[in-house]
């Protein structure tokens, strides 16, 4: 496999996943708005925050009201993450490395952008954001299914999941980190919307069922975290993702470096203690992982998709 | 409202599917008999189809724009196709063969001992002149003996009927893609007319390509590594680079992807480390090949392809310097170059060529600068030209000036009635202009897709086929009356 195309393909599945993982933080904070009574002032800057953003949100905004803020996340051409930067960015790796995956997965990503970018009027308004979101959610669903049952499992496919589960990985803490982040106070009168928070943040991930089946207990904040932490099956779980990602990292040659990282990254969250973590503690940690991660991706670039350019690895480092 | 043939007006041209009077040729008669059954809404339907499959199906062609992220149109596509009957095809087939067969054998000659010159035939300071005769080729025997790979020769039809020769693009010729997507977009959307007739497939291109590809390898292994060599995204015809590579299964690689190493190899740079290349199949111009051998100013080659081509140890389709036939002024020599090298008078005739490096033919030019063509020798894409009819008398004198100052430049020709096929326009037809873009792939043995690329002036009354200035495309339908 062409370094430049495991390059393409890793790129294309991290900007999928981006977009989807995209789409589920804005649901989960619209959401949290709708659970909160109305005296709390829970606002849209926090989102940009947790993608450490500001800057960019910044030089062409004032301020952070909900219409802002939206459309930065979902339709801003200028900012590289949004949905639809994320989904043209997909289309343009997916383009060059169409020899490679699947006619129909091409075909699938190519329409899901065309889609996002026809619709995107529809995701201002609060009427239809919802389904906007979850049309998206289920066409990168579609993609990876389609991926998986029709493309070879061979090294392309390995950095398929590799781009995939790093960037799930990631996304995830964000999107616990909308909740940890210093939002609310901890304490006092808002207690009773506690575990309703965290229930929206499970079924931002659609992991709400799979929570109840696997924990067998109500939503409490420790187990919450527990669950998203460090839950093997569960496929959004960053343990889950993070142990993927080594997997993969096993198939593929010369993995020494990126694979050692992967395992320091699963034994770092297996000791995490969410019973101990006050939310400053659940933000640093977070901090910590997307740290680990970006190690990983690193390390990644440079074993596979820089061989023999050292000029190439030291302009991107 | 249905489609009337008899309303049908293609007065003064030759129509592919029309005779006077409305009615229709023989090989489209089940064609024109069906169209003329769809009410207007099925006709809408059709093209709203259609138009879906192909921005479904990602079938654009690239147009660079500096400002926004959007690079690539969707392929224009008339849902009419043109049909030609098996048994004038297989005339035409015939010509080409013979056409490329001499080509290659003209070719593989300038590149040795130039007999063709020492017998006079063709003139030693046409050569001298040449641009795209490559000196470091000399002596060189590629594999099989064969230059040009991959050829794809403009066919137009004049207004009686005759098929003749526009050009051979023997360099990187494109397009060949548009043809086997076009195909599959009929079937999506006019299934049933594949049932009503014989309309021979076109699918089996990629498989050939690969095969020829692949027996050019200069090592003798099982599985020779074949790959596509593009200059990347921005190119106009990387969608057909890709699609290629990905029907034939192998890797779509960039001038940075590929390394030639002391040992005078070509290496590809893989997640496992380098890798041998044995045949590539090049999309990129002579010139941008090789920084080391040509312009070194080429960001898109790669440096020492060149040298590992010339030592024997990687195949490149088309080879170097087989440019020096596609010129407009060899054109004007390819039927005396069959005569000499296979003994046979051409079966595919030129369009009439004056050369205007001859005293006499460039009399007549200058004289009759009004009623001609005048193509210069080594553009394409239709810079460069003047069409004598419709230019003012300014543009005539300039003319007659360049082609005084450098005669080897120019050929001139009477300007052709290009045949014209109906066309939709909203839910009624119109005749449209049109050429034929065959591709002839010679290896071991030589290959003609069945039929070629249709490309059709969308424009009323222009013939100007180029996707980039409003031109489209038809599927190709070479339809067997007997087998059915």
């Amino acid at each position: 496999m062409l370094s430049r195309v495991a390059n393409r393909i890793y790129w294309m599945a991290r900007y999928l996943e981006r977009a989807e993982n995209m789409a589920r933080l804005v649901n989960v904070n619209a959401h949290l708005l709708l659970d909160l009574p109305l005296r709390v002032h829970l606002g849209w800057r926090p989102l940009v925050e947790i993608l450490g953003s500001e800057t960019l949100f910044e030089a062409t905004h004032d301020e952070y009201d909900e219409r802002s803020v939206v459309r930065f996340l979902i339709g801003d051409p200028q900012y590289p993450s949004s949905i639809i930067s994320a989904l043209a960015s997909a289309r343009e790796n997916a383009r060059t490395v169409r020899d490679i995956i699947p006619r129909e997965a091409w075909e699938q990503i190519n329409e899901l952008y065309l889609n996002a970018r026809k619709n995107l009027p529809s995701a201002y308004g609060q009427r239809k954001r919802y389904d906007y979101l979850n049309s998206l959610i289920l066409g990168n669903q579609q993609i990876t299914g389609l991926l998986a049952g029709t493309m070879s499992h061979d090294n392309g496919y390995a950095f398929l999941r590799l781009g995939r589960n790093l960037e799930r990985a990631d996304m995830t803490t964000r999107i616990i980190d909308v909740r940890s982040a210093d939002l609310l106070p901890d304490e006092g009168e808002l207690s009773p919307f506690e575990n309703i928070q965290w229930m929206s943040v499970l079924k931002s991930l659609t992991a709400y069922q799979m929570y109840r089946r696997e924990m067998r207990l109500q939503v409490r904040r420790p187990d919450v975290i527990a669950f998203l932490f460090k839950n093997l099956r569960f496929p959004r779980a960053i343990y889950h993702c993070i142990s993927t990602v080594a997997g993969c990292l096993e198939d593929l040659p010369h993995n020494e470096a990126p694979l050692r990282q992967a395992s320091h990254l699963q034994r770092m969250i297996s000791d995490v203690r969410p019973e101990t973590l006050d939310q400053q503690g659940l933000h640093s940690s977070i901090d910590d992982l997307q740290l680990g991660f970006a190690g990983v991706d690193a390390l990644i670039s440079e074993s596979y998709f820089f061989t023999g350019r050292q000029e190439q690895s030291q302009a991107t480092g | 409202m249905t489609i009337r043939w008899k309303d049908y007006q293609a007065t003064g041209f030759h129509d592919e599917l029309i005779r006077s009077g409305g009615r229709p040729r023989d090989a489209a008669r089940f064609l024109t008999r069906w169209l003329s059954r769809l009410r207007d809404d099925d006709i809408r339907e059709r093209k709203a189809a259609a138009e879906l499959a192909i921005s479904v199906m990602g079938i654009t062609f690239t147009v660079y724009s500096e400002e926004g992220g959007s690079i690539d149109r969707a392929w224009p596509f008339d849902l009419i196709p043109r049909v030609i009957a098996k048994q004038e095809w297989d005339g035409i087939e015939a010509g080409l063969r013979q056409r490329v067969q001499a080509l290659n054998l003209f070719i593989d000659d300038l590149y040795h001992d130039q007999k063709v010159i020492r017998d006079g035939v063709f003139p030693r300071e046409l050569l001298a002149d040449s641009v795209n005769f490559r000196k470091p080729c000399m002596g060189m025997n590629p594999p099989l003996g064969v230059w040009a790979h991959i050829c794809g020769s403009d066919l137009i039809r004049d207004r009686d009927g005759q098929v003749y020769v526009l050009e051979d693009n023997l360099r990187v010729p494109s397009g060949v893609s548009y043809m086997l997507e076009n195909r599959k977009v009929m079937k999506r959307v006019l299934p049933e007319l594949f049932e009503e007739a014989s309309i021979q497939p076109v699918d089996d291109y990629p498989s050939q390509l690969f095969d020829m590809l692949a027996s050019l390898s200069p090592r003798m292994v099982e599985h020779p590594e074949v790959v596509v060599l593009t200059p990347g995204i921005y190119n106009s015809a990387y969608f057909e680079h890709a699609y290629l590579a990905q029907q034939m299964g192998c890797e779509l690689v960039e001038g940075a992807d590929l390394v030639v190493n002391d040992d005078d190899c070509v290496y590809m740079r893989t997640v496992e480390g380098l890798s041998r290349v044995d045949v590539v199949y090049r999309r990129i111009d002579d010139l941008f090949l090789d920084p080391e051998a040509f312009r070194k100013d080429s960001q898109v080659g790669v440096p020492g392809l060149f040298r590992a081509w010339q030592k024997g140890n990687v195949a490149l389709a088309n080879a170097p310097g087989c440019g020096v036939a596609d010129d407009k002024v060899v054109y004007a020599y390819v039927p005396d170059i069959i005569r000499y090298y296979l003994g046979e008078e051409a079966l595919l005739p030129n369009v009439p060529t004056f050369r205007c490096n001859d005293p006499l033919q460039r009399k007549h030019v200058l004289a009759n600068l009004d009623q001609l063509v005048v193509k210069p020798a080594n553009e394409s894409g239709g810079y460069g030209m003047l069409i004598g009819p419709q230019a003012s008398k300014r543009q005539r004198s300039e003319f007659a000036r360049l082609i005084r100052h450098d005669p080897r430049n120019y050929v001139a020709q009477p300007l052709i009635a290009l045949s014209t096929a109906p066309t939709l326009v909203d839910t009624h037809v119109e005749a449209r202009h049109l050429d034929l873009r065959p591709f002839i792939l010679s290896g071991q043995q030589m290959y003609v897709t069945t039929g070629g690329l249709t490309r059709v002036a969308l424009r009323k009354g222009s013939t100007v086929v180029n996707s980039s200035q409003g031109g489209g495309s038809k599927d190709t339908w070479i339809v067997d009356l007997e087998g059915h």
